[in-house]
């Protein structure tokens, strides 16, 4: 049980994806202008990154290995498809909003690293384990940044107005540079975080 | 004459307005990863030019030719995926046999040219946006430029940023973000130039 805690933990915190790893950050800096956007790229991310764990975790025995590669592309591009026929078809918003970031979750270099570097080497309980840890790091990382930039750029929280409608925002966090910007900002910070609470142990 | 101020719209609008890397966040990593030194930068510069270049035409070729005569069309994810990365594996044997000296330039790159989402950002934009064949193609290509220049401009940022000093929580990655977006802050000043 320690074990499983240990997986899910590490995903989230320790070896988040997007802070510590810098993996998978174009659909982070791209989608990220409202929560709601995060929100739906991160759930859709750990959907296909879950799929592809689990379908891994029980094939990885019968693929050969100087095929390995090609075949996690294909496992992880079926669930993508699977994601993108079912945004499609329930939610036309945020197909619209997301836009080809969704096909563009195939490319996203954490869930082939996962692919690679833990479902394929685990069995099928911890390979869960680790996409709900990893997918849930990856869309904490998301909601962070794209809450940062609405309540900056848009003034409102999950289109909630948080100010008057004639006051003023920084738009420019609503626009490219403001996602460089606070991701570079939202990093240094949780470094200086993870500084003093190092230096309290 | 119409077709052609077209096609150099198209042109600006690759490598300035809609900049891969700063407009459209395509390629983030690879923009990180190898712009630590020039030469680097370039080589993995050329070799996404290459494959892009290639992988749109195919792509497009295959979605007219295949995917919308069969109504096939959301297998386009999973059959430009494919070729992309048979495309990358094609590229490596080639080379390999042709040109020693550029496979061993460029060798390196190859591999992690598959998960550049840009080459798959490109390839799907280009259908998207209804461009011909050869409009796709010179679209595929600029864009291409336009990743070079990012990346060769945040390589020459990144190697001044070694010698500067820092605040501690800023060292490395969080510096590279900031200046990105002074870069894309910059670029977004061409973004009059083409409506």
């Amino acid at each position: 049980m320690n074990e499983a805690l240990n997986i899910f933990t590490r995903g989230f915190v320790r070896e988040n994806p997007v802070t510590k790893m810098l993996l998978g950050l174009c659909p982070v800096l791209a989608v990220t202008t409202t929560a709601i956007n995060g929100l739906g790229m991160g759930l859709a991310t750990t959907f296909v990154l879950l799929g592809s764990n689990v379908v891994i975790a029980l094939a990885s025995k019968a693929i050969p290995s100087t095929v390995r590669i090609p075949s996690f592309i294909l496992v992880i591009a079926t669930f993508v498809t699977i994601v993108d026929l079912l945004i499609q078809a329930f939610s036309p918003e945020l197909n619209q909003s997301l836009g080809i970031f969704i096909p563009l979750i195939v490319v996203n270099c954490m869930i082939l690293g996962r692919a690679e570097a833990f479902a394929s080497r685990n069995g099928l309980w911890y390979s869960i384990i680790d996409a709900i840890g990893m997918g849930l790091g990856f869309t904490f990382a998301l909601l962070l940044l794209s809450i940062f930039r609405e309540v900056l750029g848009a003034g409102t929280i999950f289109n909630i107005p948080l100010v008057g409608e004639d006051a003023s925002t920084i738009l420019v966090f609503a626009l490219p540079p403001g996602a460089f910007a606070g991701l570079g900002l939202i990093i240094a910070g949780l470094n200086s975080l993870e500084k003093k609470m190092g230096d309290k142990k | 004459m119409n077709e052609l101020s077209g096609l150099l719209l198209v042109i600006v609008s690759a490598i300035f307005v809609n900049n891969v890397v700063f407009a459209r966040f395509l390629g983030i990593c690879p923009y990180l990863g190898v712009s630590r030194k020039l030469d680097t930068a370039l080589g993995m510069g050329f070799a996404v030019t290459f494959v892009m270049t290639i992988a749109t035409a195919i792509g497009y070729v295959l979605h007219y030719g295949i995917l919308v005569p069969f109504k096939i069309e959301f297998m386009q994810t999973i059959m430009f995926i494919l070729v992309i990365a048979s495309l990358v594996q094609l590229v490596e044997i080639v080379l390999k046999k042709v040109s020693k000296s550029l496979y061993n330039s460029l060798g390196i790159f190859l591999p992690l040219i598959t998960t550049n989402c840009a080459i798959l950002g490109v390839a799907l934009i280009a259908i998207q946006e209804d461009y011909s064949f050869v409009t796709s193609v010179v679209f595929a290509f600029f864009s291409a430029m336009g990743f070079i220049l990012a990346i060769l401009l945040f390589a020459g940022i990144r190697e001044k940023l070694e010698e500067a000093d820092v605040p501690k929580p800023f060292k490395n990655v969080p510096i590279g973000f900031i200046s990105a977006a002074i870069l894309s802050l910059a670029f977004m000043g061409f973004s009059g130039l083409v409506k």
